[in-house]
C-alpha cells in the first residue's frame, strides 16, 4: 500500500461508513457491523501510514484547486497522525459503546445518528491530515455541521436550545474570527500551505505586518477555533452534553474538542512558527488567558453536581492546558500539548463512557445520588479511578507525562506563575474528580441501589479497555515523545 | 452552419415559440413547447460557451448590417456565463413549474403563462447577448413587462397589487434608462456599446455625459434592488406564484447586475466610474448598509419568501461589493457570486414552492414540525440554507471566500468584517426556519402534509445538489468569472 491510498482510505473509509449505515438502515446489526468493520479497517490504514508517517516521511495528496488559487489538500505529519491515531481509534471502541448505550435505552433515529458520527469522522481525519489552512477550515466547518444532529438528537426543546448555543458559539467565531485570520495571513504570506518553522516567519511575509498586528492575528486564530474552548467562548461545550453519552465521549471530549486544540498548535507551530512567538513574545498574553481558563473551569468543575457537566468543564480547563503549551512558544510545550491530546482523549472518553454506563443502569445523573454505586459496579467505578488519576496527571495514568512536559515548558520559558497555576488546578483535580469514585465506594445511606447491576457487556468492556489504555500510555509516552520531536525541529 | 447561427437562436426561439403557445392554447402542447424550448436554449447556451472557450468572442451581426450600423450580438465570457445560469435555470424551474401551477393558476389558463415565462426568458437573454444599449432598453421591457403580468397571477388579491408597484417602480427605473441612453445617443451618434466606449469623453467633456451615466445608474439600481431603491422587491417575491418567484428570484436582478457591470465596466471605464466619480464609495457604502439591514429585516419576517427576499437585497450587495473594488480578484467574487446566488435563492424558493404545495402556506408558524412528515424537502432546506450561509463546501463559500480574500488585499477590514457579521445573521434566519421545522411540534398542516410529490422534488434536488457540487467543483463557476473578470479588467489571466 502506497502513503498516497492510505491517506485516500484514511478519509474515504469514514465515509464509505456513512454510505453503509444509510443503506442498511432497516438492519440494525448489519448496520453496526458495517460501522465496526470499516473503523477496524481505518485504524489499521492509519496505523501503517504512521509507522511511515513517524519515520519521517511527509506523504501527500493535493486534491486540486478548489478555487483559482486555493488548493484543496493534504500532507500528513506526526501531530496530525498522532491525532487521527486517537480518533480512529477510539472510534471503534465508541461503536460498540453507542451500540450498548443507544439499544439499552431505545434511542430513535439511530440510522442518522450512526450517519452524522461517520461524517464527524471524517471531518476529524481530514482536518488532522489538513495540508493548508483553507482545507483545515473547511473539515472544521464541516465537523461543525456534522454533529449539530448528534447534539440535538433527542429534538427536544432543551436539545434545540443546546443546539443553539453549540452552533451559535462555534459558527460565530469561526466565521467572524477564523476566516478573518485565514484571509488575513494569506493576505501576508501569499500561501495558506503549512510551513516547518511558520508561514509567518517565511523570509517574504517579513516587514508584512507589525508585530502588534501579529499578536492580534494570534487572538483572532485562538477565539476564532472556538473548538478549543477557551474562555470566554466555551460555553458551547457544556451546551452539547444535552447530547446523547457516546457523542459526549467521543465528540466532546475527543474528535470535536481536539481538533480545536490541534488546529491552536497547528497554528502555533506551522502558521506562526515556536521561534517567531518566542521571539516576539506574541503569545505572552495567550499563557495568562489559557492559565486563567484551566482554573476557573476548574472552580466551575467543583460546583457542578450533574457528572457530565462537571466532565464538561473539566475537558475545559484541560483543552486550555494545551492551548497553553502552544502559547508557551517552546519544545517542551508544543510536546506536551500534543501528548495531551492523546492522554487526555484516552482519560476522559473513559470518564464518559463511566458516566454513561451509570446512567444507563441506574438512571443517575447527579454525583450526590451516586453514594454506594461503586460496590455494585466495581468495574465502571474501578476505571473512572484510574482515568481520574490519569487526568489529574498521576502515575500511572499517561496524564503524568503530558502534564510533566507542560511543567517543563512553563520552566523553560521562566514563567513560574504560569508553574503554579498548573499546580494548583493539579489539585483542583483531584477535588473535583477523586469524590465521585471514593462517594461510589462508600456503603449506601439507603436501599436504593439494591437490584442494581453493571451496564450492559457492551458498555462497560469499552470503558475498561480504554481505561487500560489510560495506563499503556504512561508506559509508551517516550515513544510518542519521539514521534512528536521533530515537530520542534526546524530546517530550513 | 448552424453553430454559427446560434447568438441569434438563442433569442428567435423562444421569441418565436411564447405566440406559438398561445395560439396552441392546449395545456399539454403547450407545456411540452414551452419545456422543450427552454432545454434548448439552455443547450445553445452550453454550445456558445463551449465555442466561446474554443475560440474566443464572439461578434453576431443581426442581419448582415456591419457594426455600429445593425445591431450586434457579443457573446464573451461574461455574457455566456450569465446566459448560461439563466437560461439554466429557466429550464429547470420550467419542468418543476407544472404541478407547483395547479395550486396557483387555473388549469385552462397554463398555456398563458408558460407563453409569457417564455418572453421573459427572451428578455433577460436578449439583455445578455446584445452589445447595442437601445436593445438592452427593449429587451429589458420584455422581460419586464412579462415579470409584471407573471406576478399579478398570484393566488392572494395582494399579487396584481404588488404587480402594480412593481410596475410603477419598474416603469421609472426603465425610463431612467431609456434617458441615459438618449443622452448617451446624443453624444456620440451611436448605439453599439464597444463604438460608444471609443466616442465617449468622460474627462472633462460635456456635463451630458455624467447626466447620461447617472441616469443609467439609477435606473439599474431600481432593477437591482439596490437599498434603498429595493422597496418593490419584497411585495414581488411574496405575491407572485411560487414559480414565478424561483424564475425572478434567480435571474431578473442578476441580469439587472449584468447590465450594470456592462455599463461600467464595457461602456464607460472603471476609472471614469471610480476615479473620476466616487462611485465605488457609494456602491461600498450603499452595499453595506443594504446587506446589514435587510438581513436584520429578514430575521424578523414571519413569511418564509418575505424573509428570503429580505435576503435576496442582501445578497445584492455582495454582488455590487465585488464589482465596486475594481479588481480581478473582487470582480471575480462579484460575477461568481451571480451564479452561486442563482442556484441558492432559486432552489431554497423552489424548496418554499413544495412546501407550499402542500401546506398551503408559506407562514412559517404553519410549518412547524412539517420536518417529520416532509423530511426531504425539509433537508433540502437545510442544505441550500447552508449555502446561504455560506458553509464551506456550498456555493456559497466559494462566493464569500473570494470576497473576502479580495477585501482583505485591497486593505478593506471594515467591508470584510461586516460582511462576516452579515454571514451570520443569515445563520439566524435560515436557522429559525430549521428549527421550526424539526423541533417544534406539528402545526395542523403539517402533519396532514406528504412529501412533495416528484414532479416537484427532483428538480429542487437538481438545483440543491449543484449547491453542493458547485462548492467543491468551480471549473464551471469561479474559474469561468475569473476569465470573466479578467477580460472585462483586459488582464491576461
Amino acid at each position: 500500500m502506497t502513503p498516497l491510498l492510505m491517506i485516500q482510505l484514511s478519509l474515504g473509509l469514514p465515509l464509505l461508513a456513512m454510505l453503509l449505515v444509510g443503506l442498511f438502515g432497516k438492519f440494525p446489526n448489519l448496520r453496526e457491523a458495517g460501522t465496526l468493520a470499516v473503523s477496524s479497517v481505518l485504524f489499521w490504514v492509519n496505523c501503517n501510514l504512521a509507522t511511515r508517517v513517524f519515520s519521517g516521511e511527509r506523504p501527500q495528496w493535493s486534491l486540486g484547486e478548489m478555487m483559482p488559487g486555493f488548493e484543496i489538500g493534504f500532507t500528513v505529519e506526526p501531530l496530525g497522525m498522532l491525532f487521527a491515531l486517537v480518533a480512529s481509534g477510539l472510534w471503534i471502541v465508541t461503536t460498540v459503546y453507542a451500540i450498548g448505550y443507544m439499544r439499552s435505552h431505545d434511542e430513535r433515529n439511530q440510522t442518522r445518528f450512526f450517519a452524522c458520527f461517520a461524517i464527524s469522522i471524517c471531518a476529524a481525519m481530514a482536518a488532522a491530515f489538513a495540508g493548508n489552512l483553507l482545507t483545515l477550515f473547511v473539515a472544521y466547518e464541516l465537523m461543525t455541521i456534522a454533529t449539530y444532529p448528534l447534539v440535538t438528537h433527542h429534538e427536544t426543546e432543551k436539545a434545540k436550545q443546546g443546539g443553539r448555543v453549540y452552533l451559535g458559539i462555534l459558527m460565530s467565531t469561526s466565521v467572524a474570527f477564523l476566516m478573518l485570520a485565514i484571509a488575513w495571513t494569506w493576505s501576508v504570506a501569499d500561501t495558506l500551505e503549512f510551513a516547518d518553522g511558520g508561514i509567518l516567519a517565511l523570509p517574504h511575509s517579513e516587514g508584512k505586518i507589525r508585530e502588534w498586528q501579529l499578536g492580534l492575528l494570534l487572538g483572532l486564530f485562538v477565539f476564532g477555533i472556538g473548538k478549543a474552548a477557551l474562555m470566554p467562548f466555551h460555553r458551547w461545550l457544556p451546551a452539547a452534553m444535552v447530547a446523547p453519552t457516546p457523542v459526549s465521549a467521543l465528540l466532546h471530549a475527543v474528535a470535536v474538542v481536539k481538533v480545536g486544540v490541534f488546529s491552536v498548535l497547528k497554528v502555533a507551530v506551522y502558521v506562526f512558527g515556536i521561534d517567531l512567538m518566542h521571539d516576539t513574545g506574541i503569545s505572552d498574553w495567550l499563557c495568562y488567558v489559557a492559565a486563567a481558563t484551566i482554573l476557573l473551569a476548574s472552580l466551575v468543575a467543583m460546583t457542578k453536581d450533574n457528572l457530565k457537566a462537571r466532565l464538561a468543564y473539566s475537558t475545559v480547563s484541560q483543552l486550555a492546558y494545551i492551548t497553553l503549551g502552544a502559547a508557551l512558544a517552546s519544545a517542551a510545550g508544543v510536546i506536551g500539548g500534543g501528548m495531551h491530546i492523546a492522554m487526555h482523549a484516552m482519560g476522559k472518553i473513559t470518564l464518559f463512557f463511566c458516566a454513561g454506563a451509570i446512567y444507563v443502569a441506574t438512571h443517575k445523573t447527579e454525583i450526590s445520588d451516586m453514594r454506594g454505586l461503586g460496590r455494585v459496579m466495581p468495574f465502571t467505578f474501578g476505571a473512572f479511578l484510574i482515568a481520574s488519576l490519569s487526568i489529574i496527571g498521576l502515575p500511572p495514568g499517561g496524564g503524568a507525562w503530558s502534564k510533566w512536559f507542560l511543567a517543563l515548558g512553563t520552566v523553560e520559558s521562566g514563567q513560574v506563575v504560569l508553574m503554579a497555576a498548573l499546580m494548583i488546578s493539579s489539585l483542583l483535580n483531584i477535588a473535583y474528580l477523586i469524590p465521585i469514585p471514593i462517594r461510589g465506594f462508600l456503603p449506601a445511606t439507603d436501599e436504593s441501589s439494591s437490584g442494581l447491576r453493571e451496564a450492559p457487556l457492551m458498555c462497560v468492556v469499552p470503558l475498561c479497555l480504554t481505561a487500560i489504555g489510560s495506563i499503556v500510555l504512561f508506559f509508551v509516552a517516550p515513544e510518542i515523545f519521539g514521534w512528536l520531536v521533530p515537530i520542534t525541529q526546524v530546517t530550513r | 452552419m448552424i453553430a454559427e447561427q446560434l447568438p441569434i437562436l438563442l433569442i428567435v426561439i423562444p421569441l418565436i415559440a411564447a405566440p406559438l403557445c398561445v395560439l396552441l392554447g392546449h395545456r399539454r402542447a403547450a407545456y411540452a413547447l414551452a419545456l422543450a424550448v427552454c432545454w434548448v436554449t439552455f443547450g445553445i447556451s452550453v454550445a456558445l460557451l463551449v465555442q466561446v472557450q474554443q475560440s474566443g468572442p464572439i461578434s453576431y451581426e443581426l442581419g448582415g448590417w456591419a457594426v455600429p450600423y445593425g445591431i450586434e450580438y457579443v457573446v464573451d465570457y461574461l455574457s455566456s456565463f450569465v446566459m448560461l445560469f439563466v437560461s439554466g435555470m429557466g429550464a429547470i424551474v420550467m419542468t418543476y413549474a407544472p404541478t407547483s401551477l395547479n395550486r396557483a393558476l387555473l388549469r385552462s389558463k397554463h398555456y398563458l403563462f408558460h407563453a409569457t415565462y417564455l418572453l421573459c426568458l427572451t428578455g433577460l437573454l436578449g439583455m445578455c447577448i446584445t452589445g447595442d444599449l437601445f436593445n438592452v432598453f427593449v429587451f429589458l421591457e420584455i422581460s419586464s413587462l412579462s415579470t409584471y403580468a407573471l406576478v399579478s397571477l398570484g393566488v392572494t388579491r395582494r399579487a396584481p397589487l404588488a404587480a402594480f408597484q412593481y410596475l410603477v417602480m419598474g416603469t421609472i427605473g426603465a425610463t431612467f434608462i431609456l434617458i441615459g441612453i438618449g443622452l448617451l445617443y446624443q453624444m456620440t451618434g451611436t448605439l453599439n456599446m464597444a463604438d460608444i466606449a471609443h466616442r465617449v469623453q468622460t474627462v472633462g467633456g460635456p456635463r451630458t455625459v455624467l447626466v447620461a451615466f447617472a441616469f443609467l445608474t439609477v435606473g439599474l439600481f431600481i432593477k437591482m434592488a439596490v437599498f434603498p431603491l429595493h422597496s418593490w422587491l419584497p411585495n414581488t417575491y411574496t405575491y407572485a406564484p411560487s414559480v414565478v418567484t424561483c424564475f425572478v428570484a434567480a435571474t431578473a436582478a442578476k441580469v439587472s447586475v449584468y447590465a450594470f457591470i456592462r455599463l461600467i465596466y464595457t461602456v464607460f471605464t472603471p476609472d471614469f466610474a471610480f476615479e473620476t466619480l466616487p462611485l465605488d464609495t457609494e456602491l461600498t457604502g450603499l452595499a453595506l448598509i443594504g446587506i446589514i439591514t435587510a438581513s436584520l429585516t429578514a430575521i424578523y419576517q414571519d413569511n418564509v419568501k418575505r424573509l428570503l427576499a429580505y435576503s435576496s437585497i442582501a445578497q445584492i450587495g455582495y454582488m455590487l461589493l465585488g464589482i465596486s473594488m475594481a479588481n480581478v480578484a473582487g470582480l471575480t467574487a462579484g460575477i461568481v457570486h451571480m451564479f452561486n446566488h442563482a442556484l441558492i435563492k432559486g432552489g431554497l424558493f423552489m424548496v418554499v414552492g413544495c412546501f407550499a404545495y402542500r401546506m398551503g402556506s408559506v407562514k412559517l408558524d404553519d410549518w412547524r414540525g412539517a420536518g417529520k412528515t416532509m423530511p426531504y424537502t425539509s433537508f433540502a432546506w437545510v442544505v441550500g440554507g447552508l449555502g446561504l450561509i455560506g458553509v464551506p463546501l456550498t456555493a456559497g463559500f466559494v462566493s464569500k471566500w473570494l470576497l473576502l480574500t479580495a477585501a482583505v488585499e485591497n486593505n478593506q477590514w471594515l467591508v470584510a468584517g461586516l460582511m462576516l457579521v452579515s454571514s451570520l445573521l443569515a445563520l439566524v434566519y435560515v436557522w429559525r426556519v430549521v428549527e421550526t421545522l424539526y423541533f417544534a411540534d406539528p402545526s395542523e398542516q403539517a402533519a396532514a402534509a406528504r412529501e412533495a410529490p416528484r414532479g416537484m422534488l427532483w428538480p429542487t434536488y437538481v438545483v440543491i445538489g449543484a449547491v453542493v457540487v458547485f462548492g467543491v467543483w468551480t471549473e464551471y463557476s469561479a474559474v469561468l468569472a475569473f476569465q470573466a473578470a479578467s477580460d472585462l479588467l483586459e488582464v491576461t489571466p
